[in-house]
């Protein structure tokens, strides 16, 4: 009771999402122990774990699509959060440009083709803005989908899972970029990742999912 | 929401035409599915009179149901749908935008087809006439069934068979008075009763399925 | 006592660990029932009630046809019933006794559907004949057949159970739209045909008998759905230590499983 208590005062000030005792499951196991932390405004959160610990189950269950099986989340704010799969939500059959409008009218974002152009040129792929995604590398369409995010200007809390996946050197440097200003703006990115966050301003809080105890 | 619709839909459709073989899949499968009727019943036009109507209609709802698959899966597969599903509330936006999306693609071709089977079959004016008019309140209560099943089944590996046995039966009175309107109309008789009862099929569903779709979704993703 | 005591009390049995052995011992009393109402029945109706004029010895298989059609559209909305209760108050001994009674409901329609076709045969001169109450059946028997693919087609044990749950609403929602238009089918082209399961005129003996049989039908699908809830229940929860227990294992041997 203390802890809710606890929780809703954090989510009155800054912070956007409370996470209070939280367990997630699959199927009929429970992923990993009880885990609580807060993710305020102008951080990042790193979300570390073993292989299947429940990082992408966590991530989801954040972003609304699942529902925990034990502990609590708290969210202020009206509009859900930026949810970055590990899968890119990219039609084949659609031009990278149309395939962002698309994600960007659903999220309810404005969406001026000056400001797509702009985020497809952050991201370097700009030149592709009329090519059929299915023409694209991985690489291309991971900076497609990442795009995003930098199209996206509001302090919404971002979720992204694995976004430094499949991409070079360079593009792993203007995704920091990207999450950082984010952060600076006042957003607030929870985010998993294998590969080492380059991110030292904010440096990311880590969050460790363990094995639950033994039943 | 309407946006919400109004956006799905548009992309539903800008994909069904840039993949038009693929769209027109379902109407090859109803041409090929109705000439083989004559060929195992025989060119005698009574009997083909007389069983047009059953026929195109039962065609029409395995065309339907086999196409409807699709209309999740791959949405599914890319990631589409778990954007989808993080718009606030989107669940029931989703549900009818899908099954309007088919009912343009798939069902309104079946519709415009008809006539011309019709005239294979050798039907009068009025019973074509009466066999479009069923459609048109037919073909929609298929979609709007078929994305309850396709929800139903999201990701599952027996796919589209399972779909066709879960949702024929509640396919069933929507076929028996479709049907029947040509029948009646063929008959000489009026078809007006059969027209009200499709009609409330079709209020029905279009108030209900959704809802229970949404319903699906919810269940098949959380 | 007060009402928080006896709320409790029924709390205890929405637990599969009271419920396993609680419906263990029922069953045979379900099943001795089942055989007594039956064997009263049978002899009633088959030996008892008076031949029909028209129908001779024939419509006797009705004391068997008429209760399975009973119990078949009973059980389907039964079914639907647990199911929901399970996906509302996410009890997951309600989900398990809606698995249970699938398949015995399944199994009345077929037997409703088989004797219509007995009773068919020598009444009318044909196996099947499609009148209004034995292809509603049929239709029934789809429904079943939906649910019964459904349910084990989906891996994850919770969303199984609620899809399911939400196909037999659908289909509990639909059965009587779909009964009214089968109806209305089967009127339209009626023609000079009456339909041959139109039962003869009941005398109290055999009206007796028939309650009987679907009496004893209840009590043997009491029996039958218990003993399947529990091999489900058990299967479930396959680590929890009651299971363990009611298989005859001891603690270490179920802390070695998880």
């Amino acid at each position: 009771m203390d802890q809710r208590q606890t929780a809703s005062a954090q989510a009155a000030s800054d912070a956007a999402i409370v996470v209070c005792e939280l367990q997630c499951r699959r199927g009929d196991r429970v992923l990993f122990a009880p885990t609580s932390f807060v993710v305020a405004s102008g951080t990042i959160v790193w979300v570390r774990g073993a292989n299947g610990q429940g990082k992408t189950t966590l991530l989801r269950t954040l972003a609304g699509l699942s529902s925990p099986a034990a502990g609590e989340i708290v969210r202020t704010g009206s509009r859900p959060p930026l949810y970055l799969a590990h899968a890119n939500a990219l039609k084949d059959d659609l031009t990278v440009a149309e395939s962002l409008r698309f994600l960007l009218q659903l999220a309810g974002e404005p969406i001026s083709a000056a400001a797509i152009d702009a985020a497809l040129e952050r991201l370097g792929v700009a030149s592709r803005r009329n090519a059929f995604v299915r023409t694209l590398s991985q690489g291309q369409r991971r900076r497609v989908a990442l795009a995003r995010l930098a199209a996206q200007r509001e302090p919404l809390p971002w979720l992204l899972d694995e976004p430094f996946d499949a991409l070079d050197a360079s593009g792993v440097a203007v995704v920091a970029d990207v999450i950082a200003e984010h952060a600076r703006r006042g957003g607030s990115v929870v985010l998993t990742s294998h590969l080492p966050v380059p991110i030292d301003a904010p440096v990311p809080t880590v969050v460790q999912l363990h094995e639950p105890a033994m039943a | 929401m309407s946006t919400t619709f109004a956006v799905l839909v548009g992309r539903d459709l800008r994909l069904a035409a840039r993949r038009r073989i693929d769209a027109a899949l379902p109407i090859a499968f109803f041409t090929v599915a109705i000439s083989l009727f004559p060929l195992g019943v025989g060119p005698e036009p009574q009997t083909l009179r007389q069983i047009a109507p059953g026929v195109v209609w039962v065609a029409a709802l395995l065309a339907a149901m086999l196409s409807v698959t699709q209309l999740y899966a791959t949405d599914l597969a890319d990631g589409s749908l778990e954007q989808m599903l993080l718009v606030p509330d989107a669940r029931l936006a989703i549900a009818a935008a899908k099954a309007a999306s088919h009912w343009l693609v798939t069902g309104l071709p079946l519709v415009v087809a008809a006539p011309v089977f019709g005239v294979m079959f050798d039907l009068s004016r009025e019973a074509i006439a009466a066999l479009v008019a069923s459609l048109v309140l037919g073909t929609p209560v298929l979609s709007l069934l078929g994305g309850l099943g396709a929800a139903l089944t999201l990701g599952l590996r027996s796919g589209a068979v399972l779909l066709i046995l879960i949702i024929v039966p509640l396919c069933i009175p929507a076929l028996i008075f479709g049907a029947g309107a040509v029948a009646a109309v063929d008959a000489g008789q009026s078809a007006r009763g059969h027209y009200s009862l499709l009609g409330a099929v079709l209020i029905f569903t279009a108030v209900l399925a959704p809802l229970a779709t949404a319903a699906a979704l919810r269940i098949a993703t959380e | 006592m007060t009402t928080t005591s006896s709320r409790l009390r029924l709390y205890r049995f929405a637990s599969p660990a009271t419920f396993y052995p609680l419906a263990g011992k029922l069953v045979p009393w379900f099943a001795a029932v089942a055989a007594i109402l039956a064997a009263w029945g049978l002899w009633l109706g088959m030996l008892r009630a008076p031949t029909d004029a028209t129908q001779g010895d024939a419509y006797r298989i009705i004391f068997i046809h008429v209760p399975a059609a009973w119990m078949s559209m009973l059980l389907y909305v039964v079914m639907a019933f647990w199911a929901a209760i399970g996906w509302a108050f996410n009890a997951r001994l309600a989900s398990v006794v809606a698995r249970a009674i699938a398949p015995t409901g399944a199994m009345f329609t077929f037997l409703a559907l088989w004797t219509g076709a007995l009773w068919g045969k020598p009444t009318w001169g044909t196996w099947w004949v499609w009148d209004a109450r034995l292809t509603s059946e049929l239709i029934l028997l789809f429904l079943y057949a939906g649910y019964l693919a459904l349910v084990p087609a989906i891996d994850d044990p919770r969303r199984a159970d609620r899809a399911g749950a939400l196909l037999a609403i659908v289909g509990s929602v639909n059965v009587p739209i779909i009964y009214f238009s089968v109806v209305w089918w089967n009127t339209l082209h009626q023609g000079a045909s009456v339909s041959p399961a139109a039962a003869p005129k009941m005398a109290a003996i055999m009206l007796q008998a028939m309650l009987l049989m679907t009496l004893a039908f209840w009590a043997y699908a009491f029996a039958v759905i218990f003993v399947r809830a529990r091999a489900i229940a058990l299967e479930r929860d396959n680590a929890a230590s009651w299971a363990g227990a009611a298989v005859g294992r001891t603690p270490a041997q179920t802390e070695a499983t998880t």
